[in-house]
């Protein structure tokens, strides 16, 4: 029980790690520095603004509830934008998610150009999808669901290929060894393997359309972000909160819905 | 009847798994392979309905060099080679009925199987396979809620409604434990018998391939190394064909199979 042989101990971390660390905290807060500097914005600027976060907060409150029943019908136009694209969407992506599963179609000949093509769609930012198709149809709701459809193909045909690639290939060769083709191979064994994960990320993907048909009504292309756009550029801000509020309160609602099927999904 | 000769086959990465192998198997026999693993049970079996393709020799089945067959012929052989697997191998997700009926996808246009729009002939068929091995009261389960025991017959049920000429088992009872290893061996057996359907089992069990074996063949290193009927074969002879003495892993009363 002495104490004597007391080993000198220089904490948890040794003095090298500790110098190492702190090397790296002073790089990393230098270039927060030189960034700050760089671009004239610093935290003092949310300070020197707080006028205008006052202005702002005072004129969007009180809403103006009445302004809701002509929100309503475009948050309900909005819906159908989105039901619409998310389903020609899961319906489009599920061949294409097929063929870009290396285990199905091992013959990188197949999988990596429709992945290529994919990735391609996904690089492409929702918004100027709108506008290009602002520009092919004119505005209205068509090319606010042509946009949500090409940008909700990309994002689902990725995560539904990752799946299959996941799946339980022993099946498959039992489909195989019974003398199943290829569309066999796939509605006996691939699809009920998938079709839970599947539904979860088309209700996903509904969700984030819902969110990204707001965006696109900024440029144009229907629902009630075309709506919000107006009212903020006539600076009618109580009519803005109560578009705000409405937007709020479905969006947490379409989220909580889908969040409880998706667990019973799976 | 199934002819081997001079059948050989090297894996892409140079691994020899057949080594000229040449056996003639016919019809109706219930044979054992057995081997350590590695020995090259599995390649012999998955040859037979070309899972792997041999690349020498020539494998005859009722006459016909299988290995000259393209996607179509070969999609019609496999529904007359029904097959067994260790892990089962069922959809987990779907029902009993369903992975039954998938047995006749073979013998079912792509259209009508992806409706689900069989033949009344063929869901009775299903119906019965399930019958033959004690199972179906679970018709309408969800596979995965079966036990090993119970998947292992439903995937022999699977194989009977495909009405094969022969039946492949790569290792069917090495998931399961000794009273229902058993269990699947006698059905297995059973319907070798009542239908005269060649069975070709992968083992390395010893003592179940002496209860339930017409023939043994054994295999060391993607060679033949035994090839008789059960009556000439004793604990020696396994000895021989494992290149080491027999312990008790090697019975299925032994304390571990795996």
């Amino acid at each position: 029980m002495s104490k004597t042989n007391q080993p000198t101990l220089q904490g948890i971390s040794s003095n090298k790690t500790k110098l190492r660390i702190s090397a790296i905290f002073i790089i990393i807060v230098g270039f927060y520095l030189f960034t700050s500097i760089k671009t004239e914005s610093s935290l003092l600027d949310l300070w020197n603004g707080k006028n205008g976060f006052i202005n702002i907060a005072q004129s969007l409150f009180p809403p103006h509830w009445s302004y809701a029943s002509t929100v309503m019908p475009q948050l309900i136009e909005t819906l159908h934008m989105a039901i619409i694209a998310t389903t020609v969407a899961a319906l489009i992506s599920i061949p294409i998610s097929l063929l870009s599963a290396a285990n199905l179609f091992p013959n990188p000949f197949i999988h990596q150009p429709v992945r290529f093509i994919m990735n391609v769609l996904r690089t492409i930012p929702d918004i100027l999808l709108a506008l290009i198709f602002v520009g092919i149809f004119g505005v209205g709701v068509f090319p606010g669901i042509m946009a949500l459809i090409i940008f909700s193909l990309g994002l689902l045909a990725k995560l539904l290929y990752e799946t299959i690639e996941s799946i339980d290939m022993n099946p498959i060769e039992a489909i195989r060894a019974s003398g199943g083709n290829t569309l066999q191979v796939i509605t006996y064994a691939v699809m009920p393997q998938v079709l839970p994960q599947f539904v979860s990320f088309g209700l996903y993907v509904f969700e984030v359309n819902v969110r990204a048909s707001l965006v696109l009504g900024f440029v144009g292309a229907g629902g009630i972000g075309l709506l919000l756009n107006q009212q903020v550029s006539w600076a009618n801000y109580p009519n803005v909160m109560t578009i705000i509020i409405i937007i709020f309160i479905s969006v947490v609602i379409i989220d909580y819905i889908s969040n409880k099927i998706r667990e019973r999904l799976i | 009847m199934i002819e081997f000769k001079d059948v050989s086959l090297v894996y892409p990465n140079g691994t020899q798994g057949l080594k000229n192998i040449n056996l003639q198997i016919n019809p109706g026999e219930f044979v054992v392979v057995v081997g350590l693993s590695g020995a090259g049970k599995s390649t012999l079996i998955r040859s037979i309905n070309r899972l792997v393709k041999p690349t020498g020799g020539d494998l005859l089945i009722d006459n016909e060099n299988i290995l000259n067959y393209g996607s179509r012929e070969l999609r019609k052989l496999r529904t007359k080679v029904g097959m067994i697997f260790q892990n089962y191998n069922l959809v987990k997700r779907s029902s009993v009925m369903k992975n039954v009926i998938s047995g006749r996808l073979g013998h079912t246009g792509t259209l009508r199987s992806m409706f689900n729009l069989y033949p009344k002939e063929d869901l009775a068929l299903a119906y019965r396979s399930l019958e033959r091995v004690n199972i179906a009261d679970k018709l309408y389960q969800r596979s995965d809620q079966l036990s090993g025991g119970q998947q292992q017959r439903v995937a022999i049920a699977r194989v009977l409604t495909q009405q094969p000429n022969i039946i492949l088992a790569d290792e069917p009872v090495a998931s399961l434990d000794p009273p229902t290893s058993h269990q699947v061996m006698t059905y297995l057996r059973k319907v070798n018998k009542e239908d005269n359907i060649t069975t070709i089992v992968n083992l390395h069990f010893i003592d179940m391939a002496m209860e339930y074996a017409d023939r043994i063949i054994g295999m060391r290193a993607g060679e033949v190394v035994y090839d008789g009927p059960v009556s000439d074969v004793n604990e020696a002879t396994f000895e021989e064909i494992y290149g080491r003495k027999i312990r008790d892993e090697d019975r299925v009363g032994g304390s571990e199979d795996e």
